[in-house]
């Protein structure tokens, strides 16, 4: 594996390796010095042309982590708002001799083209409505510790979902490590060909709720609110917001996701997202460890992560 | 440019692909054909093999200029045209300024003229600087000196449905026709491609195909209840052509047109996200590539038109979502019409000299173009070797851009000449 575009891009062994890696890397997080000589003299850019604080941290200390040497790009306020094209900005990192690039980038399919220009290996930190490969990682890592396992576990994804990067990497992952899921949604923000994907579909939440052994809430942006997606937001969150009543018809051991940041009240309630079962801190947490692994695979070598640090 | 009395005398070539003839061509019209046709003096030109058709007609060409000369002049522009086989082409309208008086067709028309190499017959706009709120000087455009028949917002959809009725309506005075670029824009904010599987899979927003469906529904209505002439522009989905099936069943006096791109191309292309296949309308499915090749061959679909259009490399060379819509073709169109419909066995060259010549001619009112290959007639002749096979390099293109979806592939054919008046244009494929 060369880059991480896609979370389609992963065979099964391969997110497996990814899990498993970070498990591995995760202990580095409760030692006092967190840190694995791994990818010395290393050299990732984090080349964010959307604001993006949580993910471009996240990144950030996952590859410090690894001794890394980090490079920030933002493009407010850089060349980018003089007009550069990605294409020139891409030459720019290949000569300054990047091993790594982190994409976040507002069009889809921006870390797909980048991929064509630099020779360093290219991480898709969320590109447009495309799709966003370590989200998804992080939460089949969450998921994993959480319920055991992902073979067979029923995962319920509700909100947004045409708009939603989150939701199109996390079908396409979760259904290679056999996870069931279910996409639910008003049909106006669902694709138009959602039936092709791999997944089922519903339209009605109470329905699925006790069915579900992860319930993966997704963040409602506030432009959809005022384009006719819905007809109000207190329709919205009656019919697909998970308050208390719809939590209490959800299994025992059911957990809830959401990637953030939340709109309590609307899309989750403040009980619901600050109980024991719900995973959004630890989304957070694991997101640097599953991190790492991808840096690691990508830059890094074969050998077990931290059996070689001593190196 | 070679002097206009010279006399040529095409050996062997196979008139529409018919057997192998001799054409003597002199001042300017057809003066012979038939086998052992000779005349003295004459320069003669070995055709053997070649196919003779009437001078290509392009209904839908964009020249860029004035505005964007970066991308494409007049004169570049129809260099191009001749290569590809064109003797005329009508330039759109979405120029800057837009051609919307008749001081910019004029303007438009004499660049065209002076340039030299095929005629440019300019589109007057149906409404003023674009705008889709009030009607253009569409009565002086068509009294001007470039005598605009063709009238069109090309780049965008004459949306309201009342001022597309004034439109109609008002050219049925001079003979106009309204060219509808069939385009619902509140069904197409912000779309980026094809609405389907490819789409959903890819996270750019869908340009449904209804879109265009329900515009053109509308504007045959339209037509068909003011008695006025419409063409549809690149159209560019199966259900597009059920309903001008439907509506030419009714009566009412609709044309269409398609692009070349849109007989071959397919939205899987855009997997790559490479902006080179991004084009408005956009690339469509296999099955709607089917239904347009079956509406050509059947005359649902009346002519084929390039929609070229050129973008600096800079406007390629970037993201998706940023990148300018558009496709070069005028080099191209024929051998993407061989390979689509000669040698799929659904034309033969008559067919194709009626829907690349003929019938753009007849919709656009241009008088000397589009004429069958017979003694007595102008003489604009494109001469086409249908047996070889060329690699596409941008490289090697004529026009001021490189924006071609076909770089790397091997399509069939090569124009060899092109006459315009009996004048050659292009000689050995090389631009006179």
């Amino acid at each position: 594996m060369r880059h991480l575009l896609s979370a389609g891009d992963l065979s099964r062994d391969e997110a497996v390796l990814v899990l498993d890696t970070a498990k591995e890397l995760a202990q580095v997080g409760d030692r006092s010095v967190k840190k694995l000589p791994t990818l010395r003299g290393r050299t990732v850019v984090n080349l964010f042309y959307e604001d993006s604080t949580r993910t471009r941290i996240s990144f950030e200390a996952a590859a410090k982590r690894m001794s890394a040497d980090v490079l920030n790009f933002s493009a407010k306020g850089s060349s980018v708002s003089k007009g550069e094209s990605l294409k020139d900005t891409a030459l720019t990192l290949q000569a300054m001799g990047a091993d790594g690039v982190v994409i976040r980038h507002g069009s889809s399919g921006a870390a797909r083209r980048l991929a064509n220009w630099v020779e360093g290996a290219v991480l898709n930190a969320g590109d447009g409505t495309h799709e966003h490969p370590t989200q998804a990682l992080l939460d089949a890592y969450t998921m994993r510790e959480r319920m055991g396992r992902l073979e067979g576990l029923r995962v319920a994804v509700v909100g947004d979902v045409l708009h939603s990067r989150v939701a199109r990497s996390n079908v396409l992952l979760l259904h290679t490590l056999g996870a069931e899921v279910t996409l639910v949604a008003p049909p106006t923000l669902l694709p138009v060909s959602v039936g092709t994907w791999p997944c089922a579909v519903s339209y009605d939440l109470d329905e699925v709720l006790p069915k579900s052994d992860v319930v993966m809430m997704l963040r409602v942006q506030a432009e959809r609110m005022n384009d006719a997606f819905f007809p109000t937001a207190r329709e919205y969150s009656r019919r697909y917001g998970l308050d208390r009543d719809r939590f209490a018809r959800m299994p025992d051991d059911a957990i809830v996701m959401h990637p953030g940041p939340m709109i309590r009240g609307m899309e989750i309630s403040a009980e619901v997202a600050d109980s024991p079962r719900s995973t959004i801190t630890e989304q957070v947490a694991n997101g640097v460890s599953v991190r790492m692994a991808v840096l690691y695979l990508l830059l890094g070598g074969s050998e077990s992560a931290i059996g070689n640090q001593e190196g | 440019m070679s002097d206009t009395d010279t006399t040529y005398l095409l050996r062997g070539v196979r008139v529409l692909g018919a057997d192998p003839a001799d054409v003597l061509i002199r001042d300017g019209v057809i003066a012979g054909i038939g086998p052992g046709v000779s005349a003295d003096g004459a320069e003669v030109v070995d055709a053997a093999g070649l196919i003779a058709l009437p001078g290509l007609v392009d209904l839908h060409t964009h020249l860029r200029e004035p505005g964007r000369e970066d991308a494409e002049t007049v004169a570049s522009g129809s260099r191009a045209a001749a290569v590809g086989g064109y003797t005329a082409v009508h330039a759109m309208a979405n120029t800057d300024p837009v051609a919307d008086t008749a001081g910019v067709v004029e303007q438009v028309w004499r660049l065209g003229r002076d340039a030299g190499h095929c005629d440019i017959q300019p589109v007057g706009a149906v409404t003023r600087n674009l705008d889709g709120a009030h009607l253009a000087e569409l009565g002086a455009m068509a009294d001007s000196i470039a005598g605009v028949r063709v009238f069109s917002d090309d780049g965008k959809c004459v949306s309201d449905a009342l001022l597309m009725r004034r439109a109609l309506e008002y050219v049925k005075a001079f003979g106009g026709v309204i060219a509808q670029h069939a385009q619902e824009p509140r069904l197409t904010e912000n779309a980026q491609m094809n609405e389907g599987a490819v789409s959903d899979r890819l996270g750019l927003a869908g340009w449904p195909a209804v879109a265009e469906e329900a515009v053109i529904a509308r504007d045959c209505m339209l037509a068909e209840h003011v008695g006025s002439r419409l063409h549809i522009c690149h159209v560019s989905t199966k259900g597009s052509v059920q309903i001008i099936r439907w509506a030419k069943s009714r009566g009412c006096d609709v044309t269409a047109e398609v692009t070349p791109h849109h007989l071959l191309l397919t939205d899987e292309l855009v997997e790559s996200y490479d902006p080179i296949y991004k084009v408005n309308p956009p690339l469509r499915t296999a099955e709607d590539v089917e239904a347009l090749r079956g509406a050509l061959a059947d005359g649902t679909i009346d002519c084929v038109a390039t929609d070229h259009a050129p973008h600096p490399i800079e406007s390629k060379e970037t993201e998706w979502s940023n990148a300018a819509m558009g496709m070069v073709g005028l080099e191209t169109a024929l051998p993407v019409v061989q390979r689509t419909m000669i040698d799929t066995g659904l034309l033969d060259w008559a067919g194709v000299a009626e829907r690349m010549s003929a019938t753009p001619a007849r919709i656009g009112r241009l008088a000397g173009h589009g004429r069958p290959l017979r003694v007595g007639e102008p003489a604009n002749v494109t001469l086409y070797d249908a047996d070889v096979r060329r690699e596409v390099d941008p490289v090697n293109m004529t026009s001021k851009s490189g924006n071609t979806p076909y770089r790397g592939m091997t399509l069939p054919g090569r124009v060899v000449a092109t006459f315009l008046r009996g004048v050659p244009t292009v000689l050995d494929g090389k631009i006179q």
